[in-house]
């Protein structure tokens, strides 16, 4: 198989979450992450879930991931079940969690070594690709430590995307990073996303960069976690996060957001 | 070679000063003998061929049981390696065995291994059993807890990680728990390393068998015979050989997690997420890949400098940020906390 081949072997896949609940006991007390959340993603969208901390848009993350399981409902990639964690869903961290037992390319190769079907030397070839996709194809042998927070998530997005898998979920991936690198990011990952069209589910409490990266900006509420709007972005591609129609996106949203919030503040009174 | 230096003058005053101690005759040659009375002794039980009419009958002894108390040291270790690697693993993977076994550990790892000799004595006799048993359970529980704390100290978003990857089972232990636990399993067999010695020394003078003398019976009769240069002689041989091992076995292992994991406040910055990152406002990559010690040295002086006004990182492996609802006890009160 060439690369050549083998990048062009898994198209992205179409999701859809289905009636979706998950609660959690901790401590004797019941949280309501997820209540019946409903979602249809189309083959290589670019998604946001918004909202604020402890709305559940993570666990549905997780969900779908295979990471945790729902109590009811069902999330189907393809029209078929999601039954445990696998590598046509790949995750990227808010940490990087890259492995510091293991160089750049090392960590690169982790999830392409448990991919049947390639040899070694194609393997190898995938790990380079996507480390010179990323811009850092001069780094394969650094260590993790000597990375910055940047490079790191970089790294992570190389070791999530080589084994290509059909959809990509990022959870706040940008979050621990300073402005300017993260500005940076945004640009790249649009540029990576228009070259190689993964559907992307990406979860944020940053609305203006939702409003950057998505095609859609789906809100959630806390209490129990609920899909409460939905915002198509229009704008062109790539896009500046500090351009004027953007934030005019980004205001809308806000401002539905500010208003959910409003009412359950009133709820809880 | 500066260093060096340093180190052979401090020696060399060290040794000039006992000398000089010894020739002032402050104290009885027979309580400090002189420093060339040990070498004497050395020498004697060494390599000293004797004349010919009177061959001497001590040569190649030290040698003779250097080699039985290694062969008695790294049969316990092992053993206790063995069998502490897989005990530490299971009681930091099972609540049960964690509040059953790892409890025991922590007790044991606290008695001083020379209270298991009259135990030992009494169950195995004056045999190389006992002294074998002696040398286990002082390695075993250290081995044990840390192994423990390295396998409950990997963060759990590695494993999830490497799920996502389609890691499974054996796979996931083998190639993410282990590695990622790896200094603290060095550090657990540095320490047991140490407690096998140290027991290994208190069973040769208490046991007294006749399969072999190794250099705790050596000091016993040193003691017996008021033999007090080679008394010091075997002082300076066992602490010799507890320098060589730290050079041999685990200096290799440190230079390496040192290489790939970073200097221990390099470990902290990776699981602070809030840290700023002096480096990379530089859109350029990093001039070269791979640093030299010195450039290693100034980045971290550097990087100290500008941690000195943010409060303390929690430790190596914690890390404060996963909206997720992972197991560990932070995530899980933070997780059930939010709904307030």
């Amino acid at each position: 198989m060439t690369l050549q081949q083998e990048l062009a072997a898994t198209p992205s896949a179409k999701l859809a979450v289905v009636d979706v609940s998950k609660r959690f006991t901790m401590d004797r007390r019941s949280v309501h992450a997820l209540e019946r959340v409903s979602l249809q993603v189309a083959e290589g969208e670019f998604v946001c879930l918004v909202g604020p901390s402890g709305c559940g848009k993570s666990t549905l993350l997780n969900i779908i991931a295979g990471l945790e399981t729902p109590d009811t409902g069902a999330v189907l990639a393809d029209g078929e079940p999601i039954r445990g964690p696998g590598r046509d869903r790949m995750v990227l961290f808010q940490e990087s969690a890259l492995f510091p037992w293991l160089d750049v390319f090392d960590n690169v190769m982790f999830g392409l070594k448990l991919k049947p079907g390639l040899s070694k030397s194609e393997r190898a070839e995938v790990a380079r690709f996507y480390l010179k996709l990323v811009g850092l194809d001069g780094f394969m042998h650094a260590n993790i430590h000597e990375l910055s927070g940047g490079m790191k998530q970089r790294v992570a997005l190389a070791r999530a995307m080589a084994p290509n898998p059909r959809v990509l979920l990022m959870d706040e991936p940008f979050a621990a990073l300073d402005a300017l690198t993260r500005e940076q990011l945004y640009g790249d990952l649009q540029r990576i996303w228009q070259q190689r069209r993964k559907t992307i589910i990406f979860v944020t409490h940053n609305v203006r960069e939702a409003a950057c990266l998505g095609d859609r900006v789906v809100l959630f509420s806390p209490h129990p976690g609920r899909i409460r709007e939905e915002f198509r972005i229009p704008l062109p591609r790539p896009r500046d996060i500090n351009s004027v129609d953007l934030a005019s996106h980004s205001t809308e949203i806000m401002r539905a957001l500010k208003a959910h919030l409003g009412t359950e503040v009133e709820v809880a009174e | 070679m500066k260093r060096f230096i340093t180190a052979a003058v401090f020696f060399g005053a060290l040794l000039t000063v006992w000398a000089l101690l010894c020739r002032a005759r402050i104290w009885s040659p027979v309580l400090l003998p002189p420093p060339q009375a040990v070498a004497q002794y050395l020498w004697n039980s060494t390599f000293n061929p004797g004349t010919a009419s009177a061959p001497n009958p001590d040569r190649w002894q030290l040698f003779v049981a250097i080699w039985i108390t290694m062969k008695r040291l790294f049969a316990g270790y092992l053993i206790g390696l063995a069998v502490g690697l897989p005990l530490g693993m299971l009681t930091a993977r099972f609540r049960p065995v964690h509040d059953t076994l790892g409890v025991l550990a922590l007790g044991l790892q606290g008695l001083p291994s020379v209270c298991w000799v009259p135990l030992a004595l009494l169950w195995f006799g004056q045999t190389e059993g006992a002294m074998l048993f002696v040398v286990v359970m002082g390695t075993l529980w250290s081995v044990v807890l840390a192994t423990e704390s390295g396998v409950g100290n990997v963060n759990p978003i590695y494993v999830r990680a490497a799920r996502t990857m389609g890691s499974r089972w054996l796979h996931i232990w083998l190639k993410v728990i282990i590695p990622a636990s790896l200094p603290f399993i060095v550090s657990g067999m540095k320490q047991g390393w140490a407690f096998a010695w140290r027991s290994l020394m208190a069973a040769e003078i208490f046991v007294t068998i006749l399969t072999g003398f190794g250099l705790g019976h050596l000091l016993h009769y040193g003691r017996e015979l008021n033999a007090m240069e080679q008394v010091i002689g075997i002082m300076l041989v066992i602490v010799c050989i507890g320098l060589l091992a730290d050079r041999i076995l685990f200096s290799p292992w440190e230079r390496f997690l040192h290489r790939r994991w970073g200097r221990p406040n390099d470990r902290a910055r990776d699981a602070d997420p809030d840290f700023p990152e002096a480096r990379k406002l530089n859109p350029d990559p990093l001039p070269c890949p791979k640093y030299t010690t010195r450039s290693l040295t100034r980045s971290v002086t550097r990087r100290s400098s500008d941690s000195a006004a943010r409060p303390k990182p929690t430790g190596p492996w914690r890390t404060s940020s996963s909206s997720s609802n992972s197991s560990t006890p932070s995530a899980a009160s933070r997780t059930a906390s939010a709904p307030r």
